[in-house]
């Protein structure tokens, strides 16, 4: 019994490392339409961001509570500048985005090994966050790890704050209006670039708050972000471009699958049937779980 | 028109075939070309002027780099001794350093690189069995030597491949041992997805058989993976004695993470790891590993004049704060042990240097050790020791002298059907 909690646990942490590592994507791929192969990278940066504040502060609680707003503000302000400096020049042309992101992410993964070096870094988990909390005491006990509730809880916040931004602000209603009828939107006043900008910057950011995440479970290294990129793409083309909701409940569904599959089988075997999962669901579905309908004739 | 572009498309068709026939063939002829095996003349040494070059092969970058750095550090401060006093044969080592990437192919084209375009004497490094499966057709199409400096899975034999790190029943047997003699009866099996854990757990199995253990499960997670929270539910549920882990590189650091979570320890169940040293132990963080037993041959506390000379001289060239490890003392070894041989041999010819080599014995830091010319193995005293909360490994279990290796454990009943 506590074997299948356990693994609806392990399956609802997977998911939420998913859903955040996806999260900014879905703002920049999903409501945009920008393929950006560099958004890796700026998970890798808010990952590396975690690394340097810990090492001039010395408590691992408070830098790593440092570490979320100003990895989003770095990783915001790499996304703006690749948006500002390249991507702006190329909407309409998903293909050369692609090519062109997918050049930045090198230059940035090389960047990352001439600043930090080739080898992999640890940052020190605070003390609360390594422990687990028991659930289910006895002889054959429950118990769940800190640091994946607080993933968790990083996951749910920072859903609850991208949809009320969206829904609720001017800058979300603007966005939307973008993302919608970007003519319309522009003849009724919105400064489209400006609105592009700064949707850039929040889905960078969030990139760069998945990163802080990330050193909880694993090391950081240059090519961390390359390792979940495909992870990250292949939620929110499941979960329907353009919907959030798609990409948290996908997110959470292949977790779940990845838990229990990897847990009657084996790690490699899962992640085969898991891809195959997805491939058989896009063959019904080649739209995603939801889509975006607009009355736009593009 | 309409019956002539059949036909003219069948035509292009058959071109493009041929064309395509044309590039994969000189692709193959040149990929034959950079790694070796078309070539079956030994590789020339340049040994014009007043230095020899040796490769020096390891991952600078990637997933194994945590491990292999170390390893090219003191394969750089064993040469370096090595030249202020004298050299080899009155000439100066001068090392050249590649970066296998922690990637097989890289490792088998840097290989042939320094072989054919270095001229190297001999090369060291390679820490995973996949990168030194991978290169060693290499050396031996190209009749250069290789000293490996890590423990392996054993049922290996090249000619061309010196093997200065333990074999199986210089490290994975005796910690078996080790682990029968506390009372343990079941075990749970975790590794890397790749060649060494693979075969060492079909060991570790025969073993368990004839010594009546059993294996309550056997989990591999591909190199480089974080994802360890299953594999720790499936351990946990499992209620093994004991976990033996070969798992490899800085997937070690998920896979202890996720071990503490899940609430197991050393107390309740405690892990056996065979390629966790105290670079490892540093970087994974001993508030994860305090407790943990591993097997070895070496380990920085372990006592001895030559030890301290090598830890003092290490940490006087890299750091204070940097510890030693077991296939750091292999390395620096292996680079002493090639310098006998060519003394002895008095030739850089790698056929010469082979013959030469049985009965070289080196004052290691681990101990004395001595190389057996038939397996091209060295004899090592096993060691089983317990991670300390400061990150030190102290010994807790030793075999007392040097064990004989025994590559294809010709000696154990139990491994006749293994090969």
């Amino acid at each position: 019994m506590t074997v299948i909690l356990g693994q609806t646990f392990t399956g609802i942490s997977i998911g939420a490392v998913l859903l955040l590592i996806a999260l900014g994507l879905s703002l920049t791929f999903g409501q945009m339409n920008v393929i950006n192969m560099a958004h890796g990278e700026f998970i890798m940066a808010g990952a590396y961001t975690t690394y340097v504040l810990q090492k001039s502060i010395s408590s691992a609680g408070i830098s790593l509570l440092v570490a979320l707003p100003v990895a989003f503000l770095v990783s915001g302000a790499l996304g703006a500048l690749l948006e500002w400096l390249l991507i702006r020049r190329l909407y309409l042309r998903p293909l050369d985005t692609l090519l062109v992101t997918w050049g930045v992410s090198l230059m940035l993964q090389q960047l990352a090994r001439d600043i930090f070096g080739a080898p992999n870094v640890q940052t020190r988990a605070p003390d609360l966050l390594t422990g687990n909390i028991t659930l289910i005491g006895g002889d054959d006990p429950l118990s769940v790890a800190n640091s994946r509730l607080f993933i968790l809880g990083l996951a749910i916040a920072a859903v609850v704050a991208l949809s009320l931004t969206l829904r609720l602000t001017p800058l979300g209603r603007r966005i939307r209006a973008v993302v919608q009828n970007r003519d319309l939107a522009e003849v009724s006043g919105i400064s489209t670039s400006r609105v592009d900008r700064t949707a850039f910057f929040i889905g960078s950011g969030l990139a760069g708050v998945a990163g802080v995440a990330l050193t909880l479970v694993g090391p950081i290294g240059p090519t961390m972000g390359t390792n979940v990129i495909i992870d990250a793409f292949l939620v929110i083309v499941v979960g329907g471009i353009g919907q959030l909701k798609g990409s948290v409940i996908v997110a959470f569904v292949l977790g779940a699958l990845q838990s229990v599959l990897e847990y009657s089988t084996t790690v490699s075997v899962a992640k085969v049937l898991v891809l195959v999962a997805i491939v058989a669901f896009l063959q019904w579905r080649p739209q995603g779980l939801y889509t975006l309908r607009t009355r736009s004739l593009v | 028109m309409s019956s002539g572009s059949p036909i003219l498309r069948r035509r292009f068709l058959a071109g493009g075939a041929a064309l395509a026939a044309v590039v994969v063939l000189s692709a193959c002829g040149a990929k034959t070309d950079a790694a070796g095996t078309s070539s079956d003349k030994a590789a020339k040494i340049d040994i014009s002027g007043d230095t020899v070059k040796v490769g020096l092969l390891n991952s600078l970058s990637g997933t194994m780099a945590i491990s292999e750095v170390t390893v090219r550090n003191s394969l750089l401060l064993a040469i370096d001794e090595i030249n202020a006093s004298g050299g080899v044969l009155g000439k100066k080592i001068k090392p050249i350093s590649e970066d296998g990437a922690s990637d097989w192919p890289t490792f088998a084209e840097k290989a042939a690189k320094l072989i054919k375009e270095d001229e190297v004497a001999a090369t060291f490094g390679c820490w995973t069995s996949a990168s030194r499966k991978a290169v060693k057709p290499v050396f031996e199409k190209n009749r250069s030597l290789l000293f490996y400096p890590v423990q392996y899975e054993g049922l290996e034999q090249s000619p061309y491949i010196f093997y200065t790190g333990a074999t199986t029943n210089q490290q994975i047997v005796p910690a078996l041992d080790y682990l029968k003699s506390q009372g343990k009866k079941s075990l749970y099996l975790v590794g890397s997805d790749y060649v060494f854990p693979r075969t060492a757990n079909k060991e570790i199995t025969a073993y368990a058989k004839a010594n009546g253990m059993t294996i309550l499960g056997e989990d591999y997670a591909p190199l480089g993976s974080t994802e360890f929270s299953t594999i720790a539910n499936k351990v946990k549920a499992s209620k093994a004695d004991a976990v033996f882990n070969t798992l490899n590189g800085d997937s070690n650091v998920a896979f202890f993470k996720e071990y503490k979570s899940a609430g197991l320890s050393a107390k309740t169940m405690p892990v056996v790891s065979v390629s966790i040293a105290e670079e490892e132990v540093k970087s994974i963080g001993s508030q994860y590993l305090a407790g943990q037993l591993t097997a070895w041959n070496y380990y920085q506390t372990t006592p001895g004049a030559a030890n301290e000379k090598f830890v003092a001289a290490y940490k006087a060239k890299y750091g204070e704060d940097k510890p030693t490890s077991d296939p750091m003392e292999a390395a620096y070894t292996s680079v002493y042990l090639w310098a006998a041989m060519v003394e002895k041999a008095k030739s850089f010819d790698p056929e010469k240097v082979k013959a030469a080599s049985d009965g070289i014995t080196f004052d290691a830091p681990e101990g004395k050790v001595t190389v057996d010319g038939a397996t091209q193995h060295i004899s090592k005293t096993a060691r089983i020791g317990k991670i300390g909360t400061d990150g030190l490994i102290t010994e807790v279990w030793n075999s007392g002298k040097p064990v004989e290796p025994d590559p294809f454990l010709k000696g154990y009943s139990w491994a006749a059907d293994l090969s």
